[in-house]
């Protein structure tokens, strides 16, 4: 586990990455069947524990178990951070359970990812949201982890939002006019950078400039596509707006974080060597051939205090192939393509009620 | 006032601790006042207290006071 944690992102071929991993996350089932009874509970109702040959034989759970159940392969006294999922009041948000070696390896494992686009250095940051997460620290949202983890790539941290969420043009102006020349990271999550940032400026027919500026954001598409916006728009916009050309979306979860999915030049989310995706047909759940849109599953060797190893999300994709995407990174390569019908609005921006 | 106390004082006063509690042996995330949260604190704090600039490796790597020195001397930092 140590040794795949230390290997190069996205170097290997998927079928080296699949031998490489699959004995992980063989070894994170057995780890979770004995520690956490209602996990072992669900497995014995599917035949119980087995040695699984495959990647899409490990078994998965649906990410909403995590919403009506206390799911944790860890004793309380080792609990050392709890996430919730970012529901809103009419929604009951998931836990995450983390133990500190968890919560350590989360963290390590996104530095290594985010380093691989944006190098190990720190830069001036701008994060489009407030500064109110961190109220209680044992307690995070997913917001709050996911400002966390990539704070670490930035210094001066500057938030562009009041408590409101209302833009704060002033902090806006300052950070863009010290920081003009300066190669800076902005992250905010998609939603709130589209409808308050880019949108406000349109409002004001204002634009600033940050040529070299680096957009990381996440946390869904659902109310970006209720509004007509896909990701090329997006791209356009943050363009003319802010003038910024390097833009990276992440696909990522709470009940997952760490090993997040990054967007490369070419538009495609690619699955480092410490997760990985398959697409499930919505009808029979069997593996969908590339380029077949399905139900995305993903795997991730990080969870080890909570049986989150291998999920099965409400998000709708399709992988578009493994090894050969033209930005040169190995392994699976795919596209996000919206939520299922009936499940709710849960991503992070997705659950900002603002001004909808 | 020695270094090492000098290093103690930037620690204590970054995790908002009493100096007694701060020691070479101290690892991140061993008490609730060295969490993340705290830990970014405590960066800006080095960094400002010996004029270095640390980079996302040396964060990570940052698992206690003893690791913090090794991480600075790097930076030809003596404390």
């Amino acid at each position: 586990m140590d040794d795949l944690l230390n290997l190069p992102c996205y170097d290997l071929l998927q079928t080296e990455k699949e031998q490489k991993i699959l004995s992980v996350l063989n070894d994170l089932t057995r780890w979770h069947y004995k520690r956490c009874r209602s996990y072992r509970s669900i497995l014995d109702m599917y035949g119980g524990l087995q040695e699984y040959k495959s990647l899409a034989s490990i078994p998965y759970v649906a990410v909403s178990l995590f919403k009506h159940f206390d799911l944790l392969s860890i004793s309380q006294p080792e609990i050392f951070k709890v996430l919730t999922s970012s529901g809103t009041t009419s929604q009951t948000p998931s836990k995450i359970y983390l133990d500190r070696s968890t919560a350590t390896q989360q963290s390590k494992v996104l530095v290594k990812i985010l380093q691989h686009y944006i190098g190990k250095q720190r830069l001036p940051m701008m994060l489009i949201d407030h500064a109110e997460h961190f109220t209680d620290r044992s307690e995070f949202s997913a917001r709050g982890a996911g400002i966390q983890g990539l704070s670490i790539f930035g210094r001066n941290h500057r938030y562009v939002l009041d408590k409101d969420m209302n833009l704060n043009t002033d902090a806006l102006i300052e950070f863009c006019d010290r920081y003009k020349n300066e190669q800076v990271l902005l992250f905010g999550f998609t939603f709130m950078v589209w409808d308050r940032l880019l949108t406000e400026l349109k409002k004001r027919d204002h634009r600033v400039s940050l040529p070299r500026g680096i957009l990381i954001h996440s946390g869904g598409w659902k109310k970006m596509h209720d509004k007509a916006v896909d990701n090329t728009t997006f791209k356009e916009t943050v363009r003319y707006r802010l003038g910024i050309e390097r833009v990276y979306n992440f696909y990522g979860m709470v009940e997952q974080t760490g090993s997040v999915f990054m967007e490369c030049k070419e538009g495609f989310l690619h699955a480092p060597v410490y997760s990985d995706i398959i697409v499930r047909n919505t009808v029979d759940l069997r593996e969908c051939e590339y380029g077949e849109e399905g139900i995305i599953q993903v795997l991730s060797m990080l969870p080890k205090s909570y049986p989150g190893h291998s999920l099965m999300t409400e998000d709708l994709g399709v992988i578009i192939g493994a090894d050969n995407c033209k930005c040169g990174r190995k392994g699976k390569y795919f596209l996000v393509n919206g939520r299922l019908p009936s499940a709710e609005a849960r991503g992070c921006s997705d659950t900002f009620k603002g001004a909808i | 006032m020695t270094q090492n106390s000098r290093l103690y004082t930037v620690f204590a006063e970054a995790l908002g601790v009493q100096i007694d509690q701060i020691s070479d042996e101290l690892k991140y995330n061993s008490i609730p006042s060295w969490d993340s949260t705290a830990h970014m604190v405590l960066i800006a704090a080095l960094e400002d207290a010996y004029d270095v600039m640390l980079d996302t490796d040396d964060i990570i790597d940052m698992s206690s006071v003893v690791k913090a020195k090794e991480i600075l001397a790097k930076y030809d930092v003596v404390v």
